[in-house]
Parts: C-alpha cells; sequence; structure tokens
C-alpha cells in the first residue's frame, strides 16, 4: 500500500513544532481521513473539529501545504505525495490545541450586526411573496457554512489584526444577505461604514478565491454594500434628500 | 472538584434544530434559558440535512392538507406511532415553516412567489419545502441567528455527561469544557434534551462524531424510559465509493427530482416489487413516474420514492442476487432525464447543487453524466426518550426531550422530511412546556456529591497508562462493525444473542480505555467518554429488536419476515431496572380516536 508523510503543526495553545505521521494511502481520501487515520493509531490527542465530512457544515477549516482548505474536501490525488503534506491551523486565529483555533470572535461579531426584521406580510395569512429571482443573489450568501476561511486569508484581519473595526469578508457577506433580503426592514448602512469598518477592504478578492462554497465574496455582497455606503455618505444628492426628510 | 455552577430556569442540551426551536420558545415565555452543545454553534447534525422541511402548506398542490400529511406520516410509521404526535405535527408544521420565514430563511419559491415544495419518499403531494439541497443549512442558521438575539446563554463545545436528578426530579447536569478540560455544573428548573441520534453505533453511516446517542443514554441513566429503540433508519441511499465516503449521504431529493434505481442489468428493479399499501398510489408504468416528477398531478409515484426501509431492502436484494454495482451497492440515475429535459445538466446543478460538487469532488463522477453507485446507509433512529405528546416531557419530571432523541412520531419508519418540521413543532413545544413547568416547580437543588461522582467517573482513562489500557478508537471502530453485522437491516434471533454476548464484552473492555495526554481538547478522551453512550444505545437497540419478532418498517427480522397484527397493539420500552440492568417491556398503545382513524382511511 502506497504510504504518504504529513507534517502536522502540534500546539498545546503556546508554542507549537511540526510533527510527521506516517500515512496508508486508501483510494479516495481526503486530508481529514489522513487526520482521523493518526488519531486512531498513532496520537490519539491530535485535535481537530469536523462534522459532516462532506462540506456542509464549516467546522475541518486548516491550512493545507499552506492554502487555506476544507479538510474533508481535500482530495489526497489533488495533493504531492511525494514530499510531506503540511497541516496547519488557521493562522488568523488564536491557538488552542494542534488544528483547532479559538474561533469565538465571529460568534461575536455577528451578534453586533443588526438582525433581520421582517417588514408587514403581503398576503393576509402573514407570508410574503417573493420571487426566485428576487432571491437567487440572497441564495447565494445564504450557502455560507462559516468555514470562516475568508476571514483566515483576509490581510486586514489576518496581517493588520483589525478586528476590532473590521467584520470581515463573511459578515460583510452575512449583512448583504440581510440588505438584500426583500422582506427585510432594517438597515445597516451606516454600521457597516462605521462600526464594520466597510472602508477597510481594498478588494483584494483573496476571500472569494478561497471560499468553498464558491460565494462571490467581493463583487456580488462587499462592492454592492460599498455602493450602497457611497450613496449614502457622499452622494450629494441623497444626502440632500436625507436632511429633508430629518 | 469544585465545579463552576450555572443556574438557569431551563436547561436546553443541543443545539440542532430542536434544541434551538426549544431554546427560542422557553426565552420567549421569559425563562432564563442555557443552550449546550459538543460542537461550534451552527454545526450540528441538523446542519446537514438536505431534502427539505415537510409541512402541507398546499403551495404547490392545494389538495394537500394536515389530514393528509397525517396519514402518510402514519401510514408511513406502519401505524405504530404516537398517533397525537402525528396529528399535532401534521396540523402545526405548516406554522412553524412560515415562522422561519418571517424570521429570515429564503426557501426556494413557486411561480406566484410563495414557499416551493418538491415530493419527497411517501408524501402524496408535494410536501417538503427547501432549499436547494442545503435546507438544514438555511434552517440551522435562522434559528441560530433567532437565538443569539434573545439573552440565550451559549456553552459551545461543551460536553453534559451526566443528569442531575433530585427528589425524583430533573435538577441539571454536569459536563465538560472540551477546550479547556474543565468541569461544570448546571442547575436547572427543567431541563431539554435535544441531543439528535445515534447512527454512530453502527459503521456505516450518515452522522457525525456526535450522533453518539448522548441523550438517549443520558435520560435511560436518570431514570427515563426509551421507546421505538429497534426501529433504526437505513436510508437507502448513501455513497459506497471510494472507501473514505463510505455512508455519506445522496438526498432523496435526487429521486424527488427523477432520479431512478437501476440494478447491473439495467433494470429499474423498483417496479418488481410495490407493497399493497401503496399500490394504488404508485405508479405502474415509467412515463407516469417521470409525470408525477414533473408536477403531473394526474400521475401517480414513482416506486423509488417508496418508504425508505422498503427501498433498502430492495437494493439489498439486488445485491445479495447478485445484481449489484461493482463495489456492491446499485445505481442512482439522475443523468438520463436529458432525454426527457432541455438543457439537463443545469437543471441538475440548480436543484441539486451540493449533491454535483459532492460526486464531483469526492468521487470524480458527474452526476449530470453518469449514474452515482448507491447503498443504504444507518441514518436516523425513530426510537428515543418516551415522551408525553403534547408536553414533551419524559417519565422524570422536569426532564423534556425533542427532535430525534425523542420517540413516538416517526413509528417504525420515518418519511423523509419529517424530522425537520418534528424538530420544529417539538422544538417549540418542548420549550414552552419546560418554561410553564419551571415557572410552576421552581429551583430544584443540585447533588453536588452525584456531579463529583459523575465526573470523577470520566477522568479515570487517565490514571491507566497507554500500554495497560485499551484504545478508545479501537473499541469504537468494533462495536460500530459488530453492531452493523450482527443489529443491522437483516436481523436474527442467533445473531442479535450473539450481540449482546459481545456487548458484555465491549463493556468490559470500555471500562479499561485509557487515554493520553491533557484534558484540554482532547479527542481521545471524548471518544472514551462517547463508548459509554454508545454502548447503552447499542444494547437498547439490540434488546428491543430482540423483543419485537416481526418485521415491520425499519426494523427487518429474517427469522420473522412479516408484519404480524399483534405486534401493532404496542411499543416496546426499555428502562434501566433497579438492579441496574436494562428491562425491556412491551407498552400497549392507546387507541386512536375514531376520528383520526376516519382521516386514514379516507385517504387510502
Ligand atoms: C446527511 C443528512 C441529511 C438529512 N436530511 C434530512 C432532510 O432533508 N429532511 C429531514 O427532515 N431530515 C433530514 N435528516 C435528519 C435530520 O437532519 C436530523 O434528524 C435532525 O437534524 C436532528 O436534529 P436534532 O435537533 O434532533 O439534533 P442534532 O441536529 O443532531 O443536534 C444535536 C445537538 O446535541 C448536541 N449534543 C449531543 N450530545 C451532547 C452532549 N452529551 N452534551 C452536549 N451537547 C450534546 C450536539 O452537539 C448538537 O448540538 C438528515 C440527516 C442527515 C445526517
Ligand atoms: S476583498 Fe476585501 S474582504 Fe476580501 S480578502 Fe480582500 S480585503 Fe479582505
Ligand atoms: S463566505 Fe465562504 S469562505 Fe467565508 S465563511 Fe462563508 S463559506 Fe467560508
Ligand atoms: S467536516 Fe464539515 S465541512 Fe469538513
Amino acid at each position: 500500500m502506497a504510504h504518504a508523510t504529513f507534517r502536522i503543526w502540534r500546539t498545546d495553545g503556546s508554542g507549537g513544532t511540526f510533527e510527521d505521521y506516517a500515512v496508508a494511502v486508501v483510494p479516495g481520501m481526503v486530508v481529514l481521513d489522513a487526520v482521523h487515520q493518526i488519531q486512531a493509531t498513532q496520537a490519539p490527542d491530535l485535535a481537530v473539529r469536523w462534522n459532516c465530512k462532506a462540506g456542509k457544515c464549516g467546522s475541518c477549516s486548516a491550512e493545507v501545504n499552506g492554502s487555506p482548505r476544507l479538510m474533508c474536501m481535500t482530495r489526497l490525488s489533488s495533493l504531492p505525495l511525494d514530499e510531506p503534506v503540511t497541516i496547519e491551523p488557521m493562522r488568523a486565529f488564536p491557538p488552542i490545541k494542534d488544528l483547532v483555533t479559538d474561533v469565538s470572535w465571529n460568534f461575536r461579531v455577528k451578534q453586533a450586526i443588526t438582525p433581520f426584521t421582517a417588514r408587514t406580510p403581503d398576503a393576509p395569512d402573514g407570508t410574503w411573496r417573493m420571487h426566485q429571482a428576487d432571491v437567487d443573489r440572497v441564495q447565494e450568501f445564504r450557502k455560507c457554512i462559516e468555514c470562516f476561511l475568508c476571514q483566515d486569508v483576509c490581510h486586514i484581519l489576518r496581517d493588520h489584526k483589525l478586528h476590532d473595526g473590521f467584520i470581515g469578508p463573511r459578515f460583510l457577506t452575512y449583512a448583504a444577505a440581510l440588505e438584500m433580503n426583500p422582506i427585510d426592514a432594517g438597515d445597516r448602512v451606516d454600521e457597516l461604514k462605521t462600526r464594520h469598518g466597510i472602508g477597510y477592504c481594498n478588494i483584494t478578492r483573496c476571500c472569494t478565491k478561497v471560499c468553498p462554497e464558491h460565494i462571490t465574496i467581493t463583487e456580488n455582497a462587499i462592492i454592492p454594500l460599498k455602493e450602497r455606503v457611497v450613496d449614502r455618505f457622499y452622494d450629494p444628492v441623497t444626502r440632500l434628500l436625507r436632511v429633508f426628510r430629518s | 472538584m469544585d465545579f463552576e455552577t450555572h443556574h438557569y430556569d431551563v436547561l436546553v442540551i443541543g443545539a440542532g434544530g430542536a434544541g434551538l426551536r426549544a431554546a427560542i420558545e422557553a426565552a420567549a415565555a421569559g425563562a432564563k434559558v442555557g443552550l449546550i452543545c459538543k460542537s461550534l454553534l451552527g454545526k450540528a447534525h441538523t446542519v446537514m440535512a438536505e431534502g427539505g422541511v415537510a409541512a402541507a402548506l398546499a403551495n404547490v398542490d392545494d389538495r394537500d392538507s394536515w389530514k393528509v400529511h397525517f396519514a402518510d406520516t402514519m401510514r408511513g410509521g406502519q401505524y405504530v406511532n404516537n398517533w397525537r404526535m402525528a396529528e399535532l405535527h401534521a396540523k402545526e408544521a405548516p406554522d412553524r415553516v412560515r415562522e422561519l420565514e418571517a424570521w429570515g430563511a429564503v426557501f426556494d419559491r413557486t411561480d406566484d412567489g410563495r414557499i416551493l415544495q418538491r415530493n419527497f419518499g411517501g408524501h402524496r403531494y408535494p410536501r417538503l419545502a427547501h432549499v436547494g439541497d442545503r435546507t438544514g443549512l438555511e434552517m440551522i442558521r435562522t434559528l441560530q441567528d433567532q437565538c443569539v438575539h434573545r439573552g440565550i446563554e451559549v456553552h459551545m463545545e461543551f460536553t453534559v455527561v451526566s443528569l442531575l436528578t433530585s427528589d425524583g426530579r430533573a435538577s441539571g447536569a454536569v459536563g465538560y469544557e472540551r477546550e479547556r478540560g474543565r468541569f461544570k455544573a448546571f442547575n436547572a428548573s427543567a431541563v431539554v434534551l435535544a441531543t439528535g441520534g445515534t447512527g454512530r453505533a453502527y459503521k456505516i453511516t450518515s452522522n457525525s462524531w456526535e450522533g453518539t446517542g448522548d441523550g438517549h443514554s443520558l435520560a435511560y441513566h436518570a431514570g427515563a424510559e426509551l421507546m421505538d429503540m429497534e426501529f433504526v433508519q437505513f436510508h437507502p441511499t448513501g455513497m459506497i465509493w471510494p472507501p473514505s465516503v463510505q455512508g455519506i449521504l445522496v438526498t432523496e431529493g435526487v429521486r424527488g427530482e427523477g432520479g431512478v434505481l437501476l440494478n447491473t442489468e439495467g433494470r429499474r428493479f423498483m417496479f418488481d416489487d410495490i407493497p399493497e399499501a401503496y399500490r394504488t398510489q404508485t405508479a405502474d408504468n415509467e412515463e407516469e413516474g417521470w409525470r408525477y416528477t414533473q408536477g403531473d398531478k394526474n400521475a401517480r409515484r414513482p416506486p423509488e420514492l417508496l418508504t425508505r426501509d422498503h427501498v433498502a431492502r430492495c437494493i439489498m436484494r439486488e445485491v445479495k442476487a447478485g445484481r449489484g454495482s461493482p463495489h456492491g451497492g446499485v445505481y442512482l440515475d439522475i443523468s438520463w432525464i436529458k432525454k426527457r429535459l432541455p438543457n439537463a445538466d443545469a437543471h441538475i446543478r440548480r436543484k441539486l447543487p451540493s449533491m454535483y460538487h459532492q460526486f464531483k469532488q469526492l468521487a470524480d463522477i458527474d452526476i449530470t453524466k453518469e449514474p452515482m453507485e448507491v447503498g443504504p446507509t444507518t441514518h436516523y433512529i425513530m426510537g428515543g426518550v418516551r415522551v408525553d405528546s403534547d408536553t414533551q416531557m419524559s417519565t422524570v419530571p422536569g426532564l423534556f426531550a425533542a427532535g430525534e432523541c425523542a420517540a413516538g412520531i416517526n413509528g417504525a419508519n420515518r418519511l423523509g422530511g419529517n424530522s425537520l418540521s418534528d424538530l420544529l413543532v417539538f422544538g417549540k413545544r418542548a420549550g414552552e412546556h419546560a418554561a410553564l413547568f419551571a415557572k410552576a416547580n421552581g429551583r430544584a437543588t443540585i447533588d453536588v456529591d452525584a456531579a463529583r461522582t459523575a465526573a470523577d467517573g470520566v477522568l479515570t482513562p487517565f490514571e491507566r497508562s497507554r500500554d495497560e489500557g485499551e484504545n478508545p478508537y479501537a473499541i469504537q471502530g468494533a462495536l460500530q462493525e459488530m453492531m452493523q453485522a450482527l443489529v443491522g437491516i437483516v436481523r436474527t434471533d442467533d445473531e442479535m444473542r450473539r450481540a449482546l454476548g459481545e456487548l458484555t464484552a465491549f463493556k468490559t473492555r470500555a471500562d479499561r480505555v485509557s487515554v493520553i495526554g491533557h484534558r484540554e481538547y482532547n479527542p481521545g478522551w471524548h471518544t472514551a467518554i462517547d463508548l459509554r453512550h454508545l454502548l447503552t444505545v447499542s444494547e437498547a437497540i439490540t434488546r428491543s429488536a430482540l423483543e419485537r419478532k416481526e418485521s415491520r418498517g425499519g426494523h427487518f427480522r429474517e427469522d420473522f419476515p412479516e408484519k404480524d397484527p399483534a405486534f401493532a397493539a404496542f411499543n416496546i420500552v426499555t428502562r434501566r431496572g433497579s438492579d441496574g440492568t436494562m428491562e425491556v417491556s412491551r407498552v400497549p398503545i392507546p387507541p386512536m380516536p375514531a376520528a383520526l382513524k376516519q382521516i386514514i382511511q379516507d385517504q387510502t
């Protein structure tokens, strides 16, 4: 049977080292299978998050050979096995143990976004009428499995550590899904500019490239939101209207 | 050991659809609510649900109504369901689904802008509200986002290891933080279990590591009764190749959209065996079956959409007869619809996006061009904590259960889509009644000694060295193989007695398990703890299956291959006896009111 070497980051939260493990390769194997094999036979305390094993839950995010991936959807056949495969945790988040990182910041960020509020129903039975074409875009955003890989690659978080002033691509997409929902009555344009720091994004498209759900984060979510912000704050006509209304 | 202790009116254990819905309802009633889950919020099993949520909204076919849904559920469950739960479920599901829309869920739409519904096995009319094939994601996200704005305290990555009771009622729970390994106690006036299923008792399963039957086992050890544990659902279509994806679900939605099952001879074998109870509702030719999937109201459904228990057994039959695919399954083909539909490729990718990606990425198969290889996978358990139909309270006062870990609504077999609706309907009821119970009864005191004993008990694996102890993964793997082989889709008295013997041996091994490393995020330790639950539910499944000497729904006995009307009169219940061994009993099903009987008659 063919073997491959996995070089995995082991840490107890501070510091850390790479350790090598030999893995027997089985047809169709994915990186997560290799991690499980190592757990079952060599390192029972190797920490990793996973649930669905089918790209649906967004738990198994890591950096495989340096690129942010879902381990359960990364086939060994797509990697060069003549050299060790490295697996590291997402580097934009504080380490907890081995491949597990502290992603709690994401949950706090989400809570700070103005929640969905439904407008008055369209029909007497308390329901709404929406056409498929009007919800296609929102549904694209709602495919998000919260793997936080986009957050992991965004340089504003990863390199500049602006976690206090910028919500990151995942939550800009989340805000976009709310803003573009045909029945939502909330307004998040002000907060996007002020608290959520949409201005920091300089459209590098790194987030879009890594999204395992193929959400066009930059073009479909962030740019339209930026336009809304610009319309409200810098467009003299909108501004004038706002003055009259208030 | 000292505990950090949290106090709540209602403590909800589990953050899948059922737990989230219960927490929302309890909070809405003014209760102080704590919510616990083993994974991160939003990663529970519910996120994986694909096909849809069943509710008689009648948006696509106005002949649908709660009555038809009720009759379908009872027929699917082979009439051993709790009929009152089936009634409540059918009546309340539409409101629960509409409520999701009011909370921000965005379902696929009909041409006139309402919630679209699709066909599914055993449902007479198109009934499953859905979002492509990621309905569970939409549902869990919507509920989770509701939850965080209602003041509910969430304890993520926290495992409950024992329930606490005092004076005969539930008083809380004890468990540990997975991240840090610290123990905490919870004191509550009412506890809701919403811990999901037990699929991990088997080798081939669609369930994640979480599905170890914790709630079933926690309730059992706290003195509650389990019911219908023999009824395990083996979903007919799991992936079977390559080995690493074995068991991953292929949604029934593929068949709902026109996918057909074929053996190696290219024959649609499902036409060969249509059960009597479904004959009048099932198409007898391919043409009519196709028209049904395309929304022709005068057509009857194709036999691929018969109930899951039946389809799974037909697949087994083909494989046994040597007409199976190379890796021991059969073919599921949706690509053939290009003969009928222009633009079939795009249509398939739009209707079944995650199936398309799953096969493309994991099996190098393009489902728009070639058939998939599929075979049965352990998917769901109909059995669970025995609860009151209206309040979801178990036989232990103050202990409630909802969702997959509760029994009743599904009887011997669950219809696809009836789980997501079950979570909403009975999650809400459990939350509501737990809050009422809390208000009426106030806080019970917790027994700190019991909490300490429970915590000490789960720490023992650290005391053994690796050489003297057993590897928890090895035991878990061997247990799963044993259950798959001896208490699987086809059962016999002989094999199940052997299974009981093996379970005793596994218990001894589990008592010797050892783990290395520290308490911080240690999967080896977590696996060792899960083992104890797996052993309890495996025993309950086996003992209940031995007791039901007939074949019904998900439970098939080779030594009693027919349905026996005498067994339709009761459910099988397991409970912990005073000497600590498992007791099995038959509990009569109360007679169904005439009005409900009439509905069933009218719908056949
Ligand atoms: C792949 C797949 C597809 C499916 N598709 C459909 C479908 O289309 N339609 C449908 O109706 N049904 C479907 N089902 C079934 C349905 O998804 C499940 O039955 C349902 O989601 C179970 O929900 P739940 O709320 O009861 O529990 P789960 O969603 O399983 O959640 C259980 C919760 O309990 C927590 N928990 C468990 N043990 C402990 C413990 N010891 N301590 C603390 N927390 C604990 C877990 O962490 C989790 O949060 C599908 C299932 C699978 C696997
Ligand atoms: S496009 Fe914007 S949000 Fe995305 S990675 Fe670049 S800077 Fe970050
Ligand atoms: S937007 Fe894409 S990459 Fe970002 S969290 Fe969601 S699924 Fe992951
Ligand atoms: S385990 Fe769910 S996305 Fe990988």
